[in-house]
């Protein structure tokens, strides 16, 4: 209660409820300069960034999709009816999103709650705590999609992208990306060390990267581990990615897989403006 | 709560809020604060102080850490909610115009917080561009500012190598970029070496000289007497005297300070008794003992006369050092 009114970037003018959506456009508009801040700096550094973000999916995209893929096809004919380089690269895209979210969601955020104050600085201008976080999780976001773009691309032309909606599927990787770094980032946010940050990493993201239906179906997980997986957001994020990629998705799998991960998002976002708050503006 | 039907004023940019570089105020004070409290859970940080801030000059808050210097500083600068009380800061209230506050501020924080990932030049861009200044705006000012930090030949470094004096400057010279109305520096020199702290004094008086008003805090009682126009001396959470540095001395404390240190602590304790009625006070602390007097050499005669040998004797001009010491019996660095 005392947070809400207390909140400078709020701006409660009168009937600040009834506000008309141009005025809370321009409110939101604000946090572009902080994603600016990292889009200046990856431009100087794009070339080993896209390096590292595509270069690492293309690896698992030929070991994985190419070279067991063919093993898998040889011996199965398929999986899930695809062959396996269609059935895993959506799931490879839909994983790396997760894993660069989860890279930019831990350390870069203590930095710049803790150990440079990057985030105060930004919060000593107009700049509200809660602007602060929305810009950084927005630029996340953006290189996951410029990854994700360049990922497809590379993928159609190894013939991994059969269905034209394929041109969605970055958008989806991204939003399950985002699934992933909206709440991290409020995590780490609140946190005094980076203690828990390898536990993070080893037993929440790498075990999804590799049993959320990315590289085999989740009906091939123990019964009491497949309700599990479906719960996590990667897996909705890969079913959306492969929907789109194959062209098989129903219209009722997309709205429910993308309001899951918005819900997460929400959740996310809710929770990163209270605790960029509080560390930033107690 | 009349501050509440207020119409916020218009979030001015940046860029026209000192045109003309005078205050659209006139002369009422850039900041008033009337019963300004801080709590964090039970612990009251600030407890109940009235102070304002007069357009154009320097104003100090020192005390001891702990005294509650930062976190006066942090509600002014719109990063802490008021927990009670009334703050007024350039006319608006904290409570709901911060940002509006805020694009009018330039902010020195106790620990350099630059980015690290930047080089000098971009800190002062990307700074420039959280205000939401232009690009062309911002380059126009950053090498008017790199000058005035005498960093123009690091403006291609990265922030890491530049000496504590220059990471300091170059945060004060991010906290131009916006010109603002209101300097708030906190413990601007602490940690600095005393050559950079003079050189940082210098270009604090240069924006002094500007007009540009500061609002310092300090645990240094030379650097309140050197910068502060005026002051408050704060204990506790509470202001415990304000005043320029000339008055407050002229009120609380004699003309000059004897110092007698002794051998050892065993020969202090036994000349205490002794040197009663010397003065007008007499104030042991832990290395030496202070005699507060009007005519300091009369008083190191009498001392000679009562038969006592310290170890040395000094005579000295009162300091702010001695007006914090006799309103709260500690000293400043305790």
């Amino acid at each position: 209660m005392s947070d809400a009114v207390a909140d400078p970037a709020v701006g409660r003018a009168p009937g600040a409820g009834t506000r008309a959506l141009p005025a809370r456009l321009t409110h939101a508009l604000p946090m572009l300069r902080v994603a600016e801040r990292e889009a200046r700096i990856w431009g100087r550094l794009w070339h080993t960034s896209l390096l590292t973000g595509v270069l690492m999916p293309l690896l698992f995209l030929g070991a994985m999709g190419v070279g067991l893929g063919d093993l898998v096809d040889d011996n199965s004919g398929s999986v899930a009816g695809l062959d396996y380089l269609v059935f895993v690269a959506p799931g490879i895209l839909a994983a790396t999103a997760l894993q660069a979210a989860s890279g930019d969601s831990l350390w870069p955020v203590m930095a710049g709650i803790k150990w440079v104050k990057s985030f105060h600085a930004a919060a000593a201008t107009p700049l509200s705590p809660g602007q602060v976080f929305g810009g950084w999780v927005t630029w996340t976001t953006a290189r996951l999609l410029i990854n994700a773009t360049l990922f497809v691309i590379v993928a159609a032309l190894l013939g991994g992208v059969p269905s034209w909606w394929g041109v969605l599927a970055p958008l989806a990787a991204a939003l399950g990306g985002l699934a992933f770094a909206a709440p991290l980032t409020a995590y780490s946010a609140a946190q005094d060390s980076d203690l828990s940050f390898p536990i993070i990493m080893r037993l929440a993201v790498v075990p999804m990267f590799l049993f959320s239906g990315t590289f085999f179906p989740v009906d091939q997980l123990p019964d009491w581990l497949e309700p599990l997986a479906r719960l996590t957001p990667l897996w909705h994020a890969v079913e959306l990615c492969r929907g789109a990629t194959t062209g098989s998705i129903t219209l009722v799998g997309a709205i429910g897989h993308t309001a899951f991960l918005l819900a997460i998002v929400g959740l996310g976002c809710w929770a990163g403006t209270r605790t960029f708050r509080s560390r930033i503006a107690p | 709560m009349s501050a509440r039907s207020d119409a916020p004023r218009d979030a001015r940019s940046a860029i026209d809020a000192r045109a003309g570089g005078v205050s659209p105020n006139g002369s009422s004070p850039l900041i008033a604060a009337r019963g300004l409290t801080k709590r964090f859970g039970s612990y009251v940080a600030v407890d109940g102080v009235d102070f304002d801030v007069q357009p154009g000059e320097v104003f100090g808050f020192l005390g001891p850490n702990g005294a509650g210097k930062t976190t006066t500083m942090r509600m002014i600068a719109c990063v802490s909610p008021v927990t009670g009380g009334d703050l007024s800061v350039l006319g608006m209230d904290p409570r709901h115009d911060g940002p509006a506050i805020r694009s009018r501020l330039g902010v020195v924080p106790q620990e350099d917080n630059l980015d690290t990932e930047l080089t000098v030049w971009d800190n002062l861009l990307i700074y420039g561009r959280y205000f939401g200044l232009p690009v062309p705006v911002i380059r126009e000012r950053a090498a008017e500012l790199l000058a005035f930090a005498r960093l123009d030949d690091r403006r291609d470094s990265k922030v890491d190598p530049l000496s504590g004096g220059m990471k300091r400057r170059l945060t004060i010279a991010r906290a131009l970029v916006n010109r603002p109305d209101l300097v708030l520096l906190d413990e601007p020199t602490t940690g600095l070496d005393p050559q950079a702290r003079h050189l940082l004094w210098e270009r604090l008086y240069r924006l002094k000289r500007e007009g540009v008003t500061l609002v310092i805090t300090t645990h240094y009682m030379d650097e309140a007497e050197q910068l502060c126009d005026r002051l408050v001396i704060m204990d506790e959470g509470r202001i415990v005297a304000e005043g320029s540095p000339r008055q407050l001395i002229d009120r609380h404390s004699t003309r000059e300070v004897v110092e007698l240190r002794f051998a050892l602590p065993e020969q202090q304790d036994a000349a205490v008794p002794e040197l009663e009625g010397l003065g007008a006070r007499i104030e042991p602390v832990a290395d030496r003992v202070l005699i507060y007097t009007d005519r300091g050499d009369d008083t190191v005669a009498a001392v000679t006369e009562r038969g006592m040998h310290p170890e040395s004797v000094l005579v000295r001009r009162s300091s702010l050092e001695d007006v914090f010491l006799l309103l709260t019996g500690r000293s400043l660095d305790e």
